[in-house]
C-alpha cells in the first residue's frame, strides 16, 4: 500500500526531497543566473527574508511588537566592519558572527525597559532606540573610521583566500549564512525557548504562574532577534549594496521589514521568505503588467506613486481578509492540491 | 554663569512652547481617532499632507481663499469618513498592531494617490501672514509663530469645549472607556466614529495649512507626525489635555535640547531627543500624564 | 506533512527557476544606437528637483537626435529607470542596464543621486562602467589613479566650498579681509552635508576666519533652533549645504529670525528656483553658487526651442522650468555624456561605445572655451579639461541672486582654490587605497 502520499511522508524522502533543493540553490543557481538576478534580485530577497525571521522571533513568536529593525541591523553593519577592519586575523565567518553577537547584546539592552512596558508603548521604545542609533553612528567618526561621509564600504570580502567580491561569490556567502541560520534559528523555534515565547504571546500572566520566567523570555527574545537583525544588516552592507551609511538602515527600512513579517505571516519561519519575495519582487511585476497593458503611457513617476498606493492597498486587504499572511495563503492553496491529489489516487484505487 | 543669556533662555522656552501648541494641534487629531477607533492613525500625516496639498491646488487654479478652504474641508470629512468604513471597521476587534499596520498601509494608499493626482513640486502656501521677527523686549519671536499658536490654541479650547461639554463629546468619551456599557445605554456607536473621523479631518486642514504654510507643502510634511508619538505617550493617548500638555513640554524641550544639549554632543539631538524623554516618561509613568491606565492582558 | 514541505519548496523552487530561465542572453546583432540608460527619479521627496533635470537632459540629446543626427551619424537611444532617489532602486537600475541594449553596451552611467553613486563605485569599477557625477559625489575620486572609473565632474563639494568663499573674499575687498569674518555653515546632517567639513577647515586656517558648523537633522523642515544660534553667533555670512525641503524651510526661518537673507549663500543643491520659489517672498536677495545659471537667453536655449520644443518633442512637463537652474543643469551634463562619447569615437570609430572607452575619453576630455563657444554654451557652462590626476576637470563657478521671481548672475565665474585643495583631496584618496588595497595607476602612463 506504498500510495505516492505516504511516500512523500516519509523522513527520509523528505531529507532527500530538502538536499535537492538545496544543491539546486547552491550549485544550478549561480550557474545559470545573470548577474541581474543575484545582485539585484536573490541576495537582497535572502537577506530581507533573514531580517524578516529576526523580527518575526520577536513580534510573531514572542508577541513584541518593534520598529527597531534598522537600527539592530545598522549594529550588525557597523560592528562587522570594526571587526573587519581593526582585527584583519580574523576570519570572514567570525567577524559576522561577532558583528552579529554585538547587536543582539543592544537588542537586549534595548529590550530591558519590557519588563514595565508593554505592547503599543514598547513599540515606541523600539523607536526611540531606531533614531537614536541611527544618530549615533552618523554623529561619531570613529564608528565609519572616520571616512567623510560616515559611510562604510568592507574591506575585502573572502573566505581562506577565496575572493568574494563577484556576484556569485557574494550569493553563495549569503546563501549559507541565512540557511545556517533559518537551520538554528528553526530548531531554537522548536525547542523550549521557543514554546516559552509562544507562550508569553499568548497569555503572559498565565505563563509566569506555569513558572516561565516572563522577563528572561522577552530579553532572550530580544537578544536573538537584533543578533539575527544584525547578520541581515552586515550582509545588506557588504554583500548587497557595497557601501552603506547611517542612512541606509533608518525607518523606512524597519517599516519594510515590519511589512514583510506581516504579509508573510507572523509566528512563521518560511513565511518571511514568501513575505520578502512579494516585496522585492511586487514592484517589478507592477512595471510589467503596466507596461503590457498601458504601453509606454504612464510616466516613470506616476507607475511608482500608483505602484505605493496599490502596495498600501494590499497590505490593508492583506490584515482585512489574511492576517495569517501569505504562509497560509500558500498553505491553503497547497492542501487544496493535496486534497486534490488525494481523491485521485482513491479513485484510482477504487477503479482500477 | 553671572552673564548667562537668560532672555535668550526665556526666547528659546518660548519659541519652543510655540511649536509645541502646533504639535498638539497635531496630536489633538490622534487622540480623536484613538477615542473613536482604538488606534494610533499613522495615516494622519498623509492626511494632514493632503488636506495641504488639496489647498493649494485649489488655489493654484484660482479658486478663493475662502472657497478653497471650504472645499478642502468637505474633501477632508468625506475622506476621514470613508478611511473609517472602509478601512477600520472590518478590523474592529483587532489586535492594535494589526490596526496600526493598517493605518500604515493607509498612509501608502493617501500618499500615493495625493501624490499621482496633484504632482510632485513644492507648493508655496500662502495664508497672507507675513513672517517676521516680532520684539517684546530683548526677546524675539516669529509673528507667524505666535498667530499659528494663536489659531491651535482657538482650535484647541473649542475642541475641549466639545467633549466635555456637548452630548456628543460626552458619548466619545463613554465609548472609548467602555464600549459595551456605551451601547447598551443607546449610544449608537457608528455615528460616532464618523464625527469623530470627520473632526479629525478638520482638524488635518488646520494643521496642514499652518504648517504648510510654515516649511511649504511636500512630502516631508509627513514627518510632523513622527514628533506626535512623544506627545501623546507623554500626555496619554486619551486625552485632550494630555495632548495639550504633552505638546508643551515637547515642543519646549525639544528647543532646549537642540540649542542647549547639541552643541555639547556635537550634532542636532532633535530626531532623538524627545523618543528618549518619551521612553523616560514611559518608564515612570506607563498612561501618560492624563491618559488613562492600560488594560493588561489577562 | 506532506503539505507542509510543499508548502514551503514550492515557491522557492518557482523563484529560483525563474531565476534561471529568465536569465536573457544579449542578442549579437550590431548595434545602430548608442544605448544611454538614465536613473532617474520623479517621486519621492526630491521629485521636484529632478524633473526639470531629466527635461534639459533628455532635450539636449533629443536635440542632438533631431538636429546633428547623432554623434557621428550614431543615433542616442535612452531609458529611464525609476530611483526615487533611493540606493536599493539605483543599484537595481545599474544592474538592469549595465549590460547594454540591443547590442550597445552602456558607454556611462549617471547615478543622479550621492549614496546611489558612493554604492555604486566598486561595483562600476568592476564592470567597467564610468560613474559620472555632476557636481557631486565622492570628493577623493577626483584621483583617478585610486578611482579610474569614479568622475565627479564640474564642481566637487571641496571646489564649492572654496569658491563661496573666494565669492565672500570679492565681497569683501579682497582675501586678506577675510581674516576675522565669522562664517557659518548651515548643513545636511549626511554624508553629504559633511563632505564639505574638511575644505573649509583647511581653509579657515588657510585664511584666518572663524568657522562654525550647524548641522540640520533630515529633512529639515523645523530649523528653528538651529537659526535661533545664529541669530545668537551673528556671522557674517552663512553657507548652506541644503538639500530638498531644508533649502526653503532654511530662507524663510532665517527671515524669522531677522538674519538676512542677502548674506546667505546656498551650495548647487540649494541653487534651483525650486529651492527658493516656496519661501516666498523674504527669498527675495538669496544667494547661490552654481556652474549652470538660470537663463534662456543662451545660443543652445534658442536651438532647443526652434528645433525640440516648437516641434513637440520637448520632455518639459512645466513649460515654465525651460531655461530654469535644474534644467540648465540638464543640459550641462548632456553635453559632458556627449562630447564624451564623440571623443572617445574619434579615437575608436563612429559606433556605439563602450565603458572602456568611454573611461579613456573622459580622461582625455577637453572642452575648451573655443568649443564652449562651438556648441552655444557661453556663459553657461565652464571649460572642463580632465586628467587622470584630475577627475573634476573644472573647479569654478559663477553666483547668482534671486529676485523674488528669477535669477540674476551677479558674477563672472570664480576660481575655487584647486591648489591649495587637491593635496588634501590626494591624502584622502591614499588612505582610501591603503584601506582598500588598491595599487594606484601609473601617473604618467600616457595613452
Amino acid at each position: 500500500m506504498s500510495s505516492p502520499s505516504s511516500i512523500l511522508r516519509r523522513p527520509f524522502t523528505q531529507r532527500v526531497l530538502w538536499a535537492l533543493f538545496l544543491a539546486f540553490l547552491f550549485l544550478a543557481v549561480p550557474k545559470y543566473s545573470s548577474d541581474y538576478w543575484l545582485n539585484a534580485i536573490l541576495i537582497p530577497l535572502l537577506i530581507m527574508s533573514l531580517a524578516g525571521i529576526g523580527l518575526n522571533l520577536l513580534m510573531g513568536y514572542a508577541g513584541q511588537a518593534s520598529l527597531g529593525v534598522g537600527a539592530f541591523m545598522a549594529v550588525g553593519a557597523y560592528a562587522t566592519y570594526n571587526f573587519l577592519l581593526r582585527f584583519p586575523t580574523l576570519p570572514l565567518p567570525l567577524s559576522l558572527l561577532l558583528g552579529s553577537l554585538v547587536a543582539g547584546v543592544i537588542g537586549l539592552l534595548v529590550g530591558i525597559p519590557s519588563l514595565r512596558i508593554k505592547g503599543f508603548y514598547l513599540l515606541a521604545t523600539t523607536l526611540a532606540a531606531q533614531f537614536f542609533i541611527e544618530w549615533i553612528f552618523s554623529q561619531y567618526g570613529w564608528f565609519s573610521n572616520y571616512s567623510t561621509s560616515s559611510s562604510i564600504s568592507a574591506p575585502r570580502l573572502e573566505i581562506f583566500s577565496h575572493d568574494l567580491s563577484a556576484p556569485t561569490g557574494r550569493y553563495l556567502l549569503t546563501l549559507s549564512v541565512v540557511t545556517i541560520t533559518t537551520f538554528l534559528i528553526l530548531r531554537l523555534v522548536r525547542s523550549q525557548t521557543g514554546r516559552s515565547w509562544m507562550a508569553i504571546r499568548d497569555m503572559d500572566t498565565a505563563a509566569s504562574v506555569i513558572g516561565i520566567s516572563v522577563y528572561a523570555g522577552k530579553l532572550r527574545a530580544f537578544f536573538v532577534s537584533s543578533a539575527v537583525c544584525g547578520l541581515a544588516g552586515a550582509l545588506w552592507a557588504f554583500a548587497y549594496l557595497g557601501t552603506v551609511d547611517a542612512l541606509s538602515f533608518n525607518l523606512d527600512r524597519s517599516f519594510q521589514v515590519m511589512f514583510i513579517v506581516i504579509i508573510g505571516g507572523l509566528g512563521t519561519i518560511f513565511g518571511n521568505f514568501l513575505g520578502a519575495a512579494f516585496i522585492v519582487l511586487l514592484p517589478f511585476l507592477l512595471q510589467y503588467l503596466a507596461g503590457k497593458w498601458f504601453g509606454g503611457t504612464i510616466s516613470a513617476g506616476d507607475l511608482t506613486n500608483l505602484q505605493r498606493a496599490f502596495f498600501g492597498g494590499l497590505i490593508i486587504w492583506f490584515l482585512i481578509k489574511e492576517p495569517k499572511g501569505l504562509s497560509a495563503i500558500v498553505g491553503n492553496v497547497s492542501r487544496f492540491l493535496s486534497r486534490l491529489t488525494a481523491s485521485l489516487s482513491l479513485s484510482h484505487k477504487t477503479h482500477p | 554663569m553671572n552673564d548667562f543669556d537668560w532672555a535668550f533662555l526665556a526666547e528659546t522656552l518660548l519659541g519652543g512652547l510655540l511649536a509645541g501648541v502646533m504639535y498638539s494641534l497635531v496630536a489633538i487629531g490622534f487622540v480623536l481617532i484613538y477615542k473613536a477607533s482604538g488606534v494610533f492613525n499613522f495615516a494622519q500625516g498623509s492626511l494632514v499632507l493632503s488636506a495641504a496639498l488639496t489647498f493649494v491646488t485649489l488655489r493654484d487654479h484660482g479658486i478663493s481663499f475662502l472657497n478653497a478652504t471650504l472645499l478642502s474641508l468637505a474633501i477632508m470629512i468625506t475622506l476621514a469618513i470613508l478611511i473609517e468604513r472602509i478601512v477600520l471597521r472590518p478590523l474592529v476587534g483587532k489586535p492594535q498592531i494589526t490596526l496600526f499596520m493598517a493605518t500604515l498601509g493607509l498612509s501608502f494608499v493617501i500618499e500615493g494617490l495625493s501624490q499621482f493626482f496633484m504632482g510632485a513640486a513644492v507648493h508655496e502656501l500662502d495664508l497672507g501672514i507675513i513672517d517676521v521677527p516680532r520684539a517684546f523686549g530683548p526677546i524675539q519671536l516669529s509673528q507667524f509663530d505666535l498667530i499659528a499658536a494663536g489659531i491651535a490654541g482657538t482650535l484647541v479650547i473649542v475642541l475641549s469645549f466639545f467633549f466635555s461639554k456637548t452630548r456628543t463629546g460626552i458619548s466619545l468619551r463613554a465609548v472609548a472607556e467602555d464600549p459595551q456599557a456605551a451601547l447598551s445605554i443607546g449610544i449608537r456607536l457608528q455615528r460616532l466614529w464618523r464625527i469623530a473621523w470627520a473632526v479629525a479631518g478638520v482638524v488635518s486642514l488646520v494643521a496642514g495649512l499652518l504648517w504648510g504654510s510654515r516649511q511649504g507643502v511636500q512630502f516631508s510634511l509627513t514627518f510632523v507626525v513622527l514628533k506626535a508619538l512623544p506627545v501623546l505617550i507623554i500626555g496619554g493617548f486619551t486625552s485632550i489635555e494630555g495632548a495639550i500638555v504633552g505638546g508643551l513640554i515637547v515642543g519646549a524641550s525639544d528647543s532646549l535640547a537642540e540649542i542647549y544639549l547639541a552643541p555639547l554632543l556635537g550634532g542636532s539631538v532633535s530626531t532623538w531627543f524627545v523618543y528618549v524623554l518619551a521612553v523616560v516618561f514611559l518608564l515612570f509613568r506607563p498612561s501618560g500624564l492624563f491618559g488613562e491606565k492600560a488594560i493588561e492582558r489577562v | 506533512m506532506r503539505s507542509r514541505l510543499l508548502r514551503k519548496l514550492a515557491p522557492a523552487v518557482a523563484i529560483a527557476s525563474a531565476a534561471i530561465s529568465l536569465h536573457t542572453a544579449s542578442a549579437e546583432e550590431t548595434a545602430k544606437e548608442q544605448f544611454i540608460p538614465l536613473a532617474t527619479f520623479r517621486t519621492g521627496a526630491y521629485a521636484s528637483s529632478g524633473i526639470p533635470i531629466w527635461a534639459g537632459l533628455i532635450d539636449y540629446l533629443t536635440y542632438i537626435n533631431e538636429v546633428e543626427g547623432g554623434i557621428n551619424g550614431v543615433k542616442l537611444n535612452w531609458e529611464e529607470a525609476e530611483t526615487e532617489w533611493q540606493v536599493e532602486k539605483g543599484v537595481e537600475a545599474y544592474e538592469r542596464f549595465k549590460n547594454g541594449k540591443n547590442g550597445s553596451p552602456v558607454p556611462i552611467f549617471l547615478p543622479h543621486g550621492d549614496p546611489i553613486s558612493k554604492a555604486l563605485t566598486e561595483k562600476s569599477l568592476a564592470d567597467k562602467i564610468p560613474l559620472v557625477t555632476l557636481n557631486y559625489g565622492r570628493t577623493e575620486s577626483i584621483d583617478g589613479t585610486v578611482f579610474p572609473y569614479s568622475f565627479p565632474v564640474g564642481l566637487s563639494f571641496y571646489s564649492e566650498a572654496s569658491t563661496v568663499i573666494n565669492y565672500i573674499a570679492q565681497q569683501a575687498g579682497g582675501k586678506e579681509k577675510l581674516k576675522g569674518l565669522k562664517i557659518a555653515t548651515v548643513y545636511h546632517d549626511s554624508p553629504y552635508g559633511k563632505e564639505t567639513f574638511a575644505p573649509l577647515e583647511l581653509l579657515a586656517k588657510t585664511y584666518g576666519f572663524e568657522n562654525i558648523q550647524i548641522p540640520v537633522p533630515h529633512p529639515g523642515n523645523d530649523q528653528s533652533a538651529q537659526w535661533a544660534r545664529i541669530r545668537k553667533l551673528k556671522p557674517d555670512w552663512v553657507f548652506l549645504r541644503g538639500w530638498g525641503v531644508m533649502t526653503p524651510v532654511a530662507i524663510k526661518t532665517a527671515a524669522k529670525t531677522g538674519f538676512p537673507v542677502d548674506h546667505i549663500i546656498g551650495g548647487i543643491w540649494s541653487s534651483s528656483e525650486e529651492d527658493v520659489r516656496p519661501a516666498g517672498p523674504v527669498g527675495k536677495g538669496y544667494l547661490a553658487v552654481t556652474t549652470y545659471p538660470a537663463g534662456t537667453n543662451f545660443p543652445i536655449h534658442e536651438l532647443i526651442r526652434k528645433n525640440v520644443i516648437e516641434k513637440g518633442k520637448s520632455n518639459l512637463q512645466d513649460p515654465k522650468s525651460f531655461g530654469s537652474v535644474y534644467y540648465n543643469s540638464g543640459i550641462t551634463e548632456a553635453v559632458i555624456l556627449v562630447e564624451a562619447i564623440r571623443t572617445a569615437q574619434a579615437k575608436y570609430g563612429h559606433r556605439p561605445i563602450n565603458g572602456e572607452e568611454a573611461q579613456w575619453a573622459l580622461e582625455h576630455l577637453n572642452i575648451d572655451e573655443k568649443r564652449v563657444e562651438e556648441l552655444g554654451l557661453t556663459g553657461l557652462f565652464q571649460p572642463l579639461k580632465l586628467s587622470i590626476k584630475d577627475h573634476e576637470g573644472g573647479g569654478s563657478a559663477r553666483v547668482i541672486q534671486w529676485d523674488g521671481s528669477k535669477w540674476n548672475t551677479v558674477s563672472d565665474w570664480i576660481k575655487s582654490d584647486r591648489e591649495l585643495l587637491f593635496p588634501l583631496i590626494y591624502e584622502k584618496s591614499a588612505a582610501y587605497a591603503k584601506e582598500k588595497g588598491i595599487t594606484p595607476r601609473d601617473a604618467s602612463a600616457a595613452n
